[in-house]
C-alpha cells in the first residue's frame, strides 16, 4: 500500500511540471499585449518599452518561465498587473470562495445524483426509472448559465426571495455559515450542482444495473436477505466508482465556473479567471490556472488513494 | 353561539395595549435595516474588479468615475453640474493657472488653500510635486510603474513639477501645450503623508520593495481630498466610501452617508440585482430589460457622451477609402436612426467627433446625415454600382469596453452600406487583440488586409478626441493614427490649437481642426454612446452630464 502511495505521488511530479509548462506556454501564445490592462493604446512607444522592461516582459520566454517557476516553488506567483496585488493572495481568496460553493454544489449533486441513480437502477424500466433518468439527462443537457439566469429571474427578480448576486451582505471577507450568507449561495450552488447530479445519476444507474445482474446478488437473495439488505450491498459495491466520478466532478467545480460565477458575481476562481482574461492579466491568469491544475492533480491522487482504501484490489493491481 | 368575553379591567387593557405598542416599536426598530438608518447608495459597476483605489484608477473612465472623482481631486475638474450643456473645465484643487508669458513650456498653478487630505494632512505644493513624481520620476522612492501607464499617457507632455511656494507650483511640459490643464483632470492627488506612514510600516528588504508594499497598503486604506473617503475595501468584491463632511466645496459635500460599489460585469446580473432590490443603481442595464426596469418604477438616465463609435479608415496605399467621395458616401449611407431604434434609443446620431453646440464644433461644410441618393450618386461618380460594388474589410471585435454592441451594430451598418454599393466583410477578433492591433496600424500584418477598424474612443480632451487620429506625428506605433491620415494643413491646425493659450482662442483653433476633420472624413461616424444607467426612484438629485463621469456627491437618497 505504501509503495502504491509513493508511486502515485511520484507520478504527479512530471505531471505538475508539464502542467506548469503548458499553462505558461498557452497564456503567452495568445495574441495581444500583456500590458494592455495598464497601458492604454494611446501610450507612447517609449512608455510601452519602459513598462515592458519594468515588468520583465522584455526578457526571453525561457527566462521568464524559469523565473516564474522558481518563484512559484517558493509560493510567490508574482503580482497582478491590473491590481498590483500578490497573485497568490488573489488566487487563494478566490479558491476559498469557490471551495465553499463547490463543496455545497457537490453535496447537492452527489446526494440527488446518487438518489436518482440508485432508484433508477434498482427499479429499472419502471416509470420511476424513466422519471429519474429524465431528470439526470436534463441535468447534463441544460446549459447551466441559462438555468442560473432563469433561477435569478424567478427567485430574485420576480419573487425577491433570494439575492441575485454576491457572496454575502458584506462580501465574502466576513463569511459565516448563517442564513444571511447561505442564501447568497443557494442559487449558484443549485445551478452548479445540476451537471454533477446528472453525471452521477447516470453513472450510478448503470453501475447499479450492472451489479444487480451479478451472481452474488442472486446469492444474497438466495440467502434470504431483504430488499434493503441487498440494496446495502449494491451501494457498497457502487460506492468506489461513484466516489471517483464525484471526485472528478469536485475537481471540475473547484476550477470554478466562469459562467456561473460571472452570472452570480460570486468572487471565486471562475470570476477571477474571467477578469484576468478580459484584462489580459498574464501573471494572474497563469497563477490561477496553475493553482487549479495543481488542485486537480492532487485531487486525483486523493481520489485514487481513497478508492484503493475502499477497494484494496486497486492498490494490489 | 358566541360568548361575550368577560370585560377586563381598564388598567389591564391599557397594560396590554402598552405591551403591544412596546413590542411593535421594538420589532420595528429591529426590522429597520442598518442601511435605512444611514443613507446608503449601492452601485453595480460594469467592471469585473474594483478599479484601483490608490489615486490613479484603471478600468478606463469607469475607474475615474467611481474610484477617482469620488475619493480624489485633481488640479482641474470637469463641470458635472449640467445635463444640457457640454461639460467644461473648471478649477479643482487649483484656483487658477496660467502659462509663462516668456516660456510657454512652463505653467504656474495657484492652489486652493485650506484643503486637507482624509488623513488630516495638508494639501499643498509639496503634495502636487510628490504626485507628479509618483508617475514621472523613476528616481523617486514612491515612483510606481503600475500607475504610469494610465497616467502618463493621459498627460503626454508633462515632464516635471516644482514648488514655488506653499500654494504655488510650476509645471513643465516637453513642448508648448495648451491642453495641459485638460490633461490634468486625470492626475489625482493622493496624500504623501499617508503614503509615508504606509511606507514606514511596510515590509521589504529594499526601498523599492517597501514602496511597492506601501502602495498596496495605500490602495487598501487610501487617502485623497475628495468628497468621499474610503471606509472598507474587499478586493474584487466591494468598495465602501463614506461622506467626507469636511469637504472643501460646500456644494459638493455629500448628502449620502455611504456609497457601496460592487463589480458586476454581466449585464443581466446587474439588471437582476436592481430588480431584486440588491442595488440602487446599475451601470449599462441589459438593453432588452429597459422596459422591465421602468415598469418597476426605476428610472433610466442617459445623455450624449463624449464617446465616438466609428469606423476608422485606412489611407495606406491601395485603400478603397483614399477617394474622398467614397468616404463621404459611406458617411451619408448609414441609417443612424434605424441603428438607434435597434439599440432601443440608447445612442445618439453623430454629426462629427463632437456635437453641434460644443466649443470645438466649428460648423464643418460636410453635413453627416442619412441621404442614400446623395451617397449613391457619389459612389457612381467614383465608379461603383450595384453590379460593381466596392469591397471593404473592417476589423471588429465581438465585445469590449465602450464598444456597445459591436456585432449587431456592425451588421446593421453592413446592411445599410450595401444599398450604396459597399460590399463589407468583417474580420472579427478578440477585443484585447483588436486594441493592440489598433496601435500597430493599417500597414501591419495584424490588420489582416482590413482597411477600416472599429474601436470606440473617448472624446473628452483634444488629444484623445482628435489629435492622435490625424497628426502625422502620431502614425503607428507612436499613437492611434491607425489609418495614417494626415497632412501639413491638419498638422498646422493642431499646432495652432496647442499653442493657443487663451481658452477661447484654443477652442476656436480646435473648432477649425474639427471642421476640417469632418470635411476630410477619416472616419465613418456611426454612433455616440449615451451611457445609460438605471436607478431606483430613491436616488434623487441625479444630473447626468454630457460626460463619461457623473457626480455622486450632489445626489441624495430618499
Amino acid at each position: 500500500m505504501l509503495a502504491y502511495l509513493l508511486r502515485r505521488v511520484l507520478y504527479t511530479l512530471p505531471i505538475m511540471a508539464g502542467v506548469a509548462l503548458v499553462c505558461f506556454a498557452l497564456v503567452h501564445l495568445a495574441p495581444g499585449d500583456p500590458l494592455v490592462a495598464i497601458l492604454p493604446p494611446d501610450a507612447s512607444e517609449d512608455l510601452q518599452n519602459q513598462l515592458r522592461t519594468l515588468y520583465g516582459f522584455d526578457r526571453s520566454l525561457p527566462e521568464q518561465f524559469v523565473s516564474w517557476v522558481w518563484r512559484a516553488l517558493q509560493g510567490d506567483l508574482g503580482t497582478s498587473i491590473a491590481s498590483n496585488r500578490p497573485v497568490t493572495t488573489e488566487v487563494m481568496t478566490a479558491v476559498v470562495n469557490t471551495l465553499r460553493l463547490a463543496v455545497v454544489a457537490t453535496l447537492i449533486g452527489f446526494f440527488f445524483g446518487c438518489l436518482f441513480g440508485f432508484v433508477a437502477g434498482y427499479f429499472r424500466n419502471s416509470w420511476v426509472d424513466r422519471g429519474a433518468s429524465l431528470l439526470s439527462v436534463l441535468g447534463v443537457s441544460v446549459p447551466h448559465y441559462w438555468l442560473g439566469m432563469v433561477l435569478v429571474i424567478i427567485f430574485a427578480a420576480q419573487l425577491n426571495w433570494l439575492p441575485a448576486t454576491g457572496a454575502g451582505p458584506g462580501g465574502s471577507g466576513d463569511w459565516v455559515w448563517n442564513w444571511e450568507h447561505v442564501k447568497h449561495m443557494l442559487l449558484p450552488a443549485i445551478t452548479m450542482s445540476v451537471i454533477p447530479m446528472g453525471i452521477v445519476a447516470r453513472t450510478v444507474r448503470a453501475l447499479v444495473a450492472e451489479i444487480l445482474a451479478q451472481e452474488f446478488v442472486v446469492g444474497l437473495r438466495a440467502k434470504g436477505l431483504t430488499h434493503f439488505g441487498v440494496f446495502r450491498h449494491v451501494v457498497k459495491n457502487a460506492a468506489p466508482t461513484a466516489l471517483a466520478v464525484m471526485g472528478l466532478q469536485l475537481g471540475y467545480l473547484l476550477g470554478g465556473s466562469i459562467l456561473i460565477e460571472t452570472v452570480f458575481a460570486w468572487p471565486g476562481t471562475g470570476f477571477l479567471l474571467n477578469s484576468a482574461i478580459f484584462q489580459r492579466d498574464l501573471p494572474l491568469l497563469q497563477g490561477t490556472i496553475l493553482v487549479l491544475a495543481m488542485f486537480f492533480v492532487v485531487l486525483n491522487v486523493v481520489v485514487d488513494i481513497v478508492q484503493s482504501l475502499l477497494d484494496p484490489r486497486i492498490a494490489r493491481s | 353561539m358566541k360568548r361575550n368575553p368577560t370585560p377586563r379591567p381598564v388598567h389591564a387593557r391599557r397594560a396590554a395595549a402598552g405591551l403591544v405598542f412596546g413590542l411593535a416599536t421594538l420589532a420595528a426598530a429591529l426590522a429597520v435595516p442598518a442601511h435605512a438608518q444611514e443613507k446608503v447608495l449601492r452601485i453595480a459597476m460594469t467592471a469585473a474588479d474594483i478599479p484601483r483605489t490608490l489615486g490613479q484608477p484603471d478600468q478606463g473612465f469607469e475607474g475615474n468615475r467611481f474610484t477617482g472623482i469620488p475619493m480624489y481631486d485633481a488640479l482641474t475638474h470637469w463641470d458635472l453640474s449640467k445635463a444640457d450643456a457640454p461639460s467644461v473645465l473648471i478649477p479643482g484643487l487649483a484656483l487658477s493657472w496660467a502659462v509663462d508669458a516668456k516660456d510657454k513650456t512652463k505653467w504656474v498653478f495657484r492652489l486652493r488653500p485650506g484643503v486637507k487630505f482624509h488623513d488630516g494632512s495638508d494639501f499643498n505644493a509639496d503634495a502636487v510635486v510628490w504626485n507628479v513624481r509618483k508617475v514621472l520620476d523613476k528616481d523617486a522612492v514612491h515612483f510606481d510603474a503600475s500607475q504610469v501607464g494610465v497616467t502618463a499617457s493621459r498627460m503626454p507632455t508633462l515632464r516635471s513639477a516644482r514648488k514655488i511656494d506653499n500654494l504655488t507650483v510650476e509645471l513643465t511640459t516637453s513642448e508648448p501645450d495648451s491642453f495641459l490643464p485638460i490633461n490634468l483632470t486625470n492626475l489625482f492627488m493622493a496624500s504623501p503623508a499617508h503614503w509615508q506612514k504606509k511606507f514606514d510600516a511596510a515590509p521589504g528588504a529594499t526601498p523599492a520593495d517597501k514602496a511597492k508594499a506601501a502602495w498596496t497598503a495605500f490602495a487598501a486604506d487610501a487617502s485623497g481630498t475628495g468628497p468621499f473617503r474610503m471606509a472598507r475595501f474587499v478586493p474584487r468584491e466591494r468598495l465602501e466610501v463614506v461622506a467626507n463632511k469636511a469637504y472643501w466645496d460646500p456644494k459638493r459635500t455629500p448628502k449620502i452617508d455611504r456609497v457601496v460599489m460592487l463589480p458586476m460585469p454581466e449585464a443581466n446580473a446587474r439588471t437582476a440585482a436592481l430588480l431584486s432590490g440588491q442595488v440602487d443603481w446599475i451601470e449599462a442595464p441589459a438593453p432588452d430589460a429597459m422596459g422591465a426596469i421602468q415598469s418597476r418604477g426605476h428610472k433610466i438616465y442617459f445623455n450624449q457622451q463624449p464617446h465616438v463609435w466609428p469606423w476608422q479608415l485606412s489611407f495606406a496605399e491601395g485603400s478603397p477609402w483614399l477617394d474622398k467621395r467614397v468616404r463621404h458616401a459611406a458617411n451619408l449611407c448609414v441609417d443612424r436612426l434605424g441603428l438607434m431604434k435597434l439599440l432601443g434609443g440608447m445612442m445618439s446620431p453623430p454629426k462629427g467627433t463632437v456635437p453641434p453646440g460644443h466649443p470645438w464644433w466649428g460648423n464643418p461644410k460636410f453635413d453627416i446625415r442619412y441621404d442614400v441618393a446623395a451617397a449613391q450618386k457619389l459612389m457612381q461618380e467614383a465608379g461603383h454600382s450595384a453590379a460593381k460594388p466596392l469591397k471593404v474589410k473592417v476589423q471588429i471585435s465581438a465585445s469590449g469596453s465602450g464598444q456597445m454592441q459591436p456585432l449587431p451594430m456592425n451588421e446593421f451598418v453592413q446592411q445599410s452600406l450595401k444599398q450604396c454599393y459597399f460590399d463589407v466583410q468583417f474580420d472579427v477578433i478578440e477585443w484585447n487583440t483588436l486594441f493592440t492591433n489598433w496601435r500597430r496600424g493599417a500597414k501591419d500584418p495584424t490588420a489582416n488586409g482590413a482597411n477600416a477598424i472599429n474601436v470606440s474612443f473617448s472624446a473628452m480632451d483634444p488629444f484623445f478626441a482628435m489629435v492622435r487620429f490625424v497628426s502625422t506625428k502620431t502614425f503607428p506605433p507612436v499613437s492611434n493614427n491607425w489609418g495614417y491620415f494626415g497632412n501639413a494643413e491638419i498638422d498646422k491646425l493642431i499646432a495652432d490649437a496647442r499653442t493657443s493659450f487663451d481658452d477661447k482662442a484654443r477652442d476656436a483653433a480646435l473648432a477649425r481642426l474639427h471642421a476640417r476633420i469632418v470635411e476630410e472624413a477619416p472616419f465613418i461616424w456611426i454612433a455616440h454612446d449615451v451611457g445609460p444607467r438605471a436607478m431606483t426612484s430613491r436616488v434623487e438629485g441625479v444630473v447626468q452630464p454630457r460626460s463619461w463621469f457623473i457626480d455622486i456627491a450632489t445626489m441624495s437618497m430618499k
